[in-house]
């Protein structure tokens, strides 16, 4: 019996990062633009979904893959806008995983124009998985606090947008829309920041737009 | 709270690296962890202690190596480890930094037990 000592070198998430690396493939060549909405719990993804859906389905498209630990909830809120909607409950676990998009990949229909996918709400461990998408987005309500870009900055350092969610509600608490932007410029500038209210509609046009735009993009660039 | 999922992952590589070298034990595991991971070592470790139970990794010591967080200045191209957090740049105070170290998730090395290489001709006969 001898000892060996091997260099390894391979990243733990290696497997992750290739299956993702296939989706973001497939769906480039489908022409779906992909988006993984992330944020901690009641921050907002799902009514912000509901406002989308409502702007963009004459239009376009949608499908929407819901990760939650439990119930079909959320999937069943987005159904009744008229949009697909596959729910993947995680029973426990707190991200959403690469390979869990790949398995209801095949069931999304190819002819789509926008797909969501809408994280386990956790702000700390989906940061650390690629889903193949085109475009990351961090939700920061505002009754969560205008601090937690330092806080948490996996996440906004993996993101491509910050989208402020409540801004109806800022009136009546200490959170500064403004501060929690520097905040999160200041861990990744370039960051592209919307501020909006998804119950009242104020913002939401101009977010719709830059996913449109950013569809457009991703076309040209197949094209 | 994803450590275990990690520690799966990690899992599938020793094992694959073990069959690779005909190896008969993992004793040794070493990680590089960045600051920026979004991973605690300690939970880190727990996983891997519950997980390594009757695999070939049973008895193997897990060693892991935090890696700080390091910046570069993209305006100054000053660089230097980020001991504030702050994300920003000691020399010019420029918000505009690049992280080059830190956010590294590795599985470094790993030691193993291998079988003595078969004797050559001229070696100890077998009987």
């Amino acid at each position: 019996m001898s000892t060996k000592d091997v260099l390894v070198l391979r990243d733990l998430l290696a497997t992750n990062k290739q299956a993702a690396a296939a989706i973001r493939k497939e769906l480039r060549a489908r022409g779906i633009l992909a988006v993984n909405l992330l944020s901690s719990p009641g921050s907002g993804k799902t009514t912000l979904l509901e406002a989308l859906a409502e702007r963009l389905r004459d239009r376009y498209r949608l499908a929407v893959i819901e990760g939650d630990i439990e119930t079909e909830r959320d999937a069943e809120r987005i159904r009744a806008k008229g949009i697909p909607a596959w729910q993947i409950t995680t029973g426990g676990a707190c991200h959403l995983e690469a390979r869990m998009i790949g398995k209801v990949l095949g069931e999304v229909p190819a002819a789509i124009d926008f797909l969501f996918i809408e994280n386990v709400g956790n702000l700390v461990c989906p940061a650390g998985y690629d889903l193949g998408e085109e475009l990351r987005c961090v939700l920061l309500s505002s009754p969560e606090g205008d601090d937690k870009p330092a806080k948490y900055p996996q996440a906004f350092l993996t993101a491509d947008c910050l989208i402020l969610t409540k801004s109806d509600l800022v009136p009546y608490l200490p959170f500064d829309p403004a501060k929690a932007a520097a905040e999160a410029l200041s861990i990744k500038p370039g960051l592209r920041v919307f501020t909006l209210s998804a119950l009242r509609g104020d913002g939401v046009d101009e977010l719709a737009a830059f996913f449109v735009e950013a569809l457009e993009r991703l076309r040209s660039v197949r094209a | 709270m994803h450590e275990l999922s990690l520690v799966a992952g990690l899992f599938d590589t020793l094992e694959e690296t073990a069959r690779e070298h005909r190896a008969r034990k993992i004793t040794l595991v070493r990680l590089k962890v960045g600051k920026l991971a979004g991973v605690v070592p300690g939970l880190l470790e727990s996983a891997f202690d519950t997980y390594k139970k009757g695999t070939i990794a049973g008895e193997a010591r897990l060693e892991i190596e935090e890696v700080p967080v390091r910046l570069r200045c993209r305006d100054c191209g000053g660089g230097r480890l980020d001991e504030t957090g702050d994300f920003a740049c000691l020399a010019c105070g420029g918000r505009n930094v690049e992280i080059i170290e830190g956010r590294e998730l590795i599985v470094e090395r790993i030691e193993l037990e291998v079988e003595e290489p078969e004797p050559g001709p001229g070696g100890p006969a077998s009987t």
